[in-house]
């Protein structure tokens, strides 16, 4: 049981990682679809409904980056983990949560909402610059998610 | 750096200049047209939609040519930038020039496309003929002809049945075909045998012919395809057919090439039709009588006389007047170098209606800078500076609406290489990266100018909320500027100034706390007398907020319960300035991906050989950054975006303006511009 606190940090590294890899994948998915369907009939639209496409993806990279600072700081990076206590494990835990369940809905949400921006731009492409701004809405809150997880993370003290 | 003035235009022209006069407006392109108030009993519009309709399937057939002509002979001298270029001006002497000509092009065009629906009728005869083919290779061993019916005493039937079977097994099949009948005599010849298809030949006596056909009938048996000729030859000829098919494509494919010189041609008969459609558009719209007609609309002021000048040379008679205060004025924006690929933000949210002021000019400097610190790596940005350079200097007649998007990025480029090297950030870590991993010198490094934003994340949240609380507070006080502008001095106090005092005391009273210092990792210290004088102020602009905020109402206890709710705003506040942390989050967001694949890179090359290593860490590098830089960029544009329009906007501008439309030409290629 030595390594528990280890344990929890990388549990905190790997939901980070997979649920908002999560979110933004069944975002992206439902996002693609209607994508799909846009194009058939009318291949023009295709950079600009691959944008809104693209936009609930960036959660996944978010979810990536707080696994990412997080090995990094228990050492997983690079060989040697270091033995951190469980109290630091489980902080590490924690300051991972916001990101793995921010990251998680909020992807499926703005997936949801990018297919109504798309239909949106399908009807009217002149209106691109406002579809891209509703799905960018829901992203605020992967954000500040983030920003909480990194904050915490980098505040967690060495050594406890 | 403003909206641009607009004047009313009423034209009056005789019928016999109408053609003159409208080209003028289109080449020109200064007067947005609306005749639809001009009404009167003896005036009447055009019906022309014939004539449009025949104009723009006129435009389509050109386009349509140019669109196989880049099939068969593609435009070489065309490069990868050509998809940024919009319409070259062509000078009206090689206009008119051109015009002369425009019906030949379109037949040039009615030729191209005619030669092409023969490549079409080929192309789709060939996979007939290879069906046919494939049918007669169960006939290759027969050498008499498949249509061969017999001499004056036998009689032959040739066909197959479609299943697998020997000699033996036709001969039980068919006389089990004739079961209870005398069985003829038959002479089965097998010719070919597949799992799928039995080919075989049937002689007999003519007597016999109708009771062996309905024996054959009996165990499914299909006639062979007719064909007078011995199946081999059959076969040599369908093959000749085929290559005849694929010598006309070709031959036709070099017939169009033919006219890869005239590529030019038909690009302006699509334009000319374009041009041609859209005035016959326009004609049908305005009002006139027997021998006038009559234009209205909007027109910049600045070019008004010009206009004016020009049009009175073709004897039409010009009335420039201030638009009345309950017309809907079209707006159009008029920006500097800096500014105006403001416009295109200032676009996609609204444009300003009639009492707003441009706000394309004020977002500009905010733009940059909230652009540049969420990218913030000196090597994106200067990526952005020379990619986005380079289009705009090799390019010469950008779309208008690419270029603003070009010039956009480049200066925001510009801002991003700033705010990287602040943060000392250049591919995220790459410098050090690189000296360590090839080079052995851990020691080198970029080091920031200003500070490490991972190192000090809330130093840099600091920074971000600080540019957000200037940021919303420049939106204030536009506000204010347009309230007192229309003399609404006391909508001014009480929406405004009480604001500023409600807000700004707070904030300042909060940084008088130690709490929230420390929390900022702050290092200021103010007195106490300015802690009181804020926390008085404060009171002071709430109580204005609350008693004023509903002023609107008569009853002072709604008056008050409204202005409770108002004041009920400052959490609005408190989650706008929040907001800015955005600034931070996506700043990290860059510079920490960045490292992920650095990392990723230098991990891999310390696992090989050098050599191999060298080219897999640069491969990971490339594609990396190249992923990084697409995503952020997308990123840092899109929540620059949204800064500018929910919490900046959200200030003082509604939008909700008509943009300016002016007759013009809506051409692809090719432009005849007219100054005035």
């Amino acid at each position: 049981m030595a390594n528990l606190g280890l344990f929890f940090a990388v549990l905190g590294a790997a939901l980070s990682a997979g649920l908002a890899g999560c979110g933004s994948a069944i975002g992206v998915g439902v996002a693609g679809r209607s994508a799909s369907g846009v194009v058939t009939q009318e291949p023009s639209m295709f950079s600009k409904v691959l944008i809104l496409q693209l936009l609930p993806g960036t959660q996944g990279i978010y979810g990536l980056l707080i696994a990412f600072i997080t090995l990094a700081n228990i050492g997983m990076l690079g060989g040697g983990a270091e033995q951190i206590s469980l109290l630091s494990g489980l902080m590490y835990f924690a300051a991972c949560l916001p990101m793995a369940l921010g990251g998680l809905i909020s992807g499926i949400a703005q997936g949801r909402c990018s297919v109504a921006a798309i239909g949106l731009v399908a009807k009217r492409p002149d209106q691109f610059g406002k579809a891209m701004i509703f799905p960018a809405m829901v992203e605020t809150y992967a954000i500040l998610a983030l920003l909480i997880s990194i904050l915490s993370i980098f505040g967690i003290p060495a050594g406890i | 750096m403003s909206k641009v003035r607009m004047k009313r235009i009423f034209i009056c022209g005789p019928k016999t200049q109408r053609k003159s006069i409208l080209e003028l407006l289109q080449r020109t392109g200064m007067v947005e047209i609306n005749s639809g108030d001009i009404q009167d009993e003896g005036l009447k519009t055009m019906d022309v939609n014939a004539e449009r309709s025949g104009f723009m399937r006129a435009a389509k057939q050109a386009e349509q040519a140019i669109n196989i002509l880049e099939e068969y002979a593609p435009d070489k001298d065309k490069g990868l930038l050509s998809s940024f270029e919009g319409a070259s001006d062509m000078g009206m002497a090689s206009y008119n020039e051109q015009i002369g000509h425009v019906k030949e092009y379109l037949e040039t065009a009615s030729r191209i496309i005619s030669i092409n629906k023969q490549i079409l009728e080929d192309k789709a005869a060939i996979p007939k003929c290879e069906t046919n083919l494939e049918t007669l290779s169960a006939w290759t061993n027969l050498d008499i002809p498949l249509n061969y019916s017999g001499t004056a005493k036998s009689r032959v039937f040739i066909g197959s049945i479609g299943e697998e079977a020997t000699l033996e097994q036709l001969y039980t099949k068919l006389y089990e075909a004739f079961e209870g009948e005398e069985t003829p005599d038959i002479d089965i010849e097998f010719i070919s045998g597949s799992k799928t298809i039995t080919a075989f030949m049937v002689v007999c006596h003519r007597d016999d012919a109708d009771k062996v056909e309905s024996g054959l009938k009996k165990i499914d048996f299909v006639k062979a395809p007719s064909s007078t000729l011995v199946p081999t030859e059959e076969i040599q000829s369908i093959k000749q057919k085929i290559a005849d098919y694929q010598a006309d494509i070709t031959k036709c494919g070099e017939e169009i090439a033919v006219y890869a010189s005239e590529r030019n041609n038909l690009k302006f008969a699509a334009d000319y039709y374009t041009m041609r459609s859209d005035k016959y558009e326009v004609l049908s719209s305005i009002p006139q009588s027997v021998s006038t007609f009559f234009i209205s609309g909007f027109t910049p002021a600045k070019t008004a006389e010009g206009l004016t000048k020009k049009l009175e040379a073709l004897d039409a008679v010009v009335e420039i007047s201030d638009p009345l205060p309950d017309d809907d004025i079209p707006c159009e924006l008029h920006n500097g170098f800096l500014t105006d690929p403001m416009e295109t933000v200032v676009d996609a949210y609204s444009y300003p209606n009639i009492s707003e002021i441009d706000p394309s000019s004020i977002i500009a400097c905010f733009y940059y800078i909230m652009f540049g610190m969420m990218l913030s790596d000196a090597g994106y940005g200067l990526l952005l500076v020379l990619g986005c350079g380079f289009v705009l200097m090799k390019v010469k007649n950008l779309q208008p609406g690419m270029k603003k998007m070009m010039k956009l990025m480049f200066f925001s480029g510009i801002s991003t290489t700033f705010w990287g090297f602040m943060f000392g950030s250049f591919f995220g870590d790459a410098v050090n990266v690189i000296a360590t991993t090839f080079f052995n010198r851990p020691d080198i490094a970029l080091n920031p100018i200003w500070f490490n934003p991972q190192a000090e994340p809330m130093r840099l949240l600091v920074v971000a909320f600080m540019i957000g609380i200037v940021h919303l507070f420049t939106g204030l006080t536009i506000k204010l500027y347009e309230l007192i502008k229309n003399g609404q001095v006391k909508d001014a106090i009480c929406d405004v100034v009480f604001w500023y005092m409600f807000i700004g005391g707070a904030i300042v009273y909060l940084l008088t706390m130690d709490m929230i210092t420390g929390m900022l990792s702050l290092n200021i210290h103010l007195s106490a007398a300015v802690a009181s004088a804020a926390k008085w102020v404060t009171i002071l602009g709430a109580l204005g907020v609350v008693l004023t905020g509903g002023r609107e109402n008569k009853n002072w206890g709604v008056r008050i319960a409204s202005g409770l709710y108002s004041a009920y705003g400052c959490t609005s506040w408190l989650s706008d300035i929040l907001s800015y942390s955005r600034l931070l989050a996506l700043g990290l967001a860059t510079g920490v991906i960045a490292q992920v694949f650095n990392k990723m890179g230098s991990m891999v090359c310390g696992a090989v050989p050098l050599p191999i290593g060298i080219i897999l860490f640069l491969a990971i590098f490339v594609v990396g950054h190249v992923l990084n830089l697409s995503i952020n960029v997308l990123g840092a544009y899109v929540h620059t975006n949204r800064l500018q329009f929910v919490e900046f906007f959200g200030k003082f501008y509604d939008g909700g303006g008509k943009k300016f439309q002016p007759f013009t030409e809506n051409t692809k290629y090719y432009s005849v511009k007219e100054d005035v």
